[in-house]
């Protein structure tokens, strides 16, 4: 019974954990709380690098949070968010960088990285058409051969194979 | 020609390897401030000693200075705090503190006990200007120039070896430029 008792406890425990972000940065309107969330899930803590501050407790990402939600109560544009804090913090604090010079090959590899690629299977689809087009690129001669050992003229082969077979 | 080909598997691995390379040593924690080569932000705060006193970004005119963010909460200030004294003393560097996020009695206690290397100690409870600077862990030591422009930021302890390695030849850089 008792530990019954504390499941429930637990459980119920766990789903006000889940709440307890909104009850601390209160937001007036539904989309304002979804922009809230948004962004502190694009804004990396400087401190604990590989979390998002909407997941860190570290004291600068509770900073963090507590302008990012000043400004979008005074209606500030997600720009105008993401500006205010890597004027502070630099170009780090955000995991989608803005697309400038520095950024530009960082933004432009997966396109680069396709590019090849379709280049190179390009080259390869070319040359085995031409491949196949041409022929095998045997002589008459050669092809004749081969058609003898291959077993097209069995006339030819055995008196072939009876002068050339040391057995 | 078609040889050559073979070696492109090579070629990108070595590529490869040397991108991994110049990655090795580095430290990830080691983030350059966002504020090099611009003012001060704009502040208000209270002398730690006198709550009526305050001070502005003029406290930094005049005079080459290490802003060096603190607090008693902070275990390896307490480490560094001998040789901010050695900076302070034997080599007459003007050091500005900012006491990040403490508390005063505290901090009082702290310099009385410690020794007070600190031209002047800026009380910033809510942690305001600590924020606008991008302090994300004490203690951060800045240079700032005569002008007040942030020149340089060191993130972790200020020892002897660090002076004279890093923050040395930066003062005495922005000393002589007049």
């Amino acid at each position: 019974m008792k530990r019954l008792l504390i499941l429930v406890l637990l459980t119920v425990c766990s789903t006000a954990v889940l709440a307890v972000t909104d009850d601390l940065y209160p937001l007036a309107s539904e989309s304002d709380r979804e922009r809230f969330h948004s962004l502190t899930k694009e804004l990396r803590c400087p401190k604990c690098q590989n979390q998002n501050i909407s997941d860190s407790n570290s004291p600068i990402a509770r900073d963090m949070k507590d302008e990012v939600h000043r400004m979008v109560r005074e209606g500030a544009s997600n720009e105008e968010i993401f500006e205010a804090l890597v004027s502070r913090f630099g170009e780090f604090v955000r995991y989608k960088p803005q697309f400038d010079k520095r950024t530009a090959l960082l933004w432009a590899t997966p396109l680069i990285v396709i590019l090849l690629g379709g280049l190179l299977v390009m080259g390869v689809v070319v040359r085995s058409r031409r491949n196949s087009e041409t022929s095998s690129g045997l002589t008459e001669a050669q092809r004749e051969k081969a058609k003898r050992i291959l077993g097209d003229h069995p006339q030819d082969r055995t008196g072939d194979s009876s002068a050339k077979d040391p057995h | 020609m078609k040889r050559l080909f073979l070696f492109v598997p090579v070629v990108l691995a070595v590529t490869l390897g040397m991108v991994l390379l110049a990655g090795i040593g580095k430290d990830p924690t080691h983030l350059e401030s966002a504020l090099i080569g611009k003012p001060v932000p704009a502040f208000e705060l209270a002398k730690l000693e006198s709550p009526d006193v305050t001070f502005n970004t003029d406290v930094f005119k005049g005079q080459v200075s290490l802003l060096n963010v603190w607090g008693t909460w902070c275990p390896s200030c307490r480490d560094e705090h001998p040789d901010l004294i050695w900076l302070a003393q034997d080599k007459g560097v003007p050091i500005i503190g900012l006491n990040y996020k403490d508390n005063r009695d505290q901090a009082l206690q702290w310099l009385r006990r410690l020794g007070d290397p600190y031209q002047v100690n800026l009380f910033d409870p809510q942690g305001r200007l600590g924020f606008d600077l991008g302090v994300y862990g004490a203690p951060e030591t800045y240079i700032i120039d005569k002008n007040g422009i942030v020149r340089y930021r060191h993130v972790g302890v200020v020892n002897k070896a660090v002076w004279r390695e890093k923050l040395e030849p930066i003062v005495r850089s922005y000393q002589k430029e007049g």
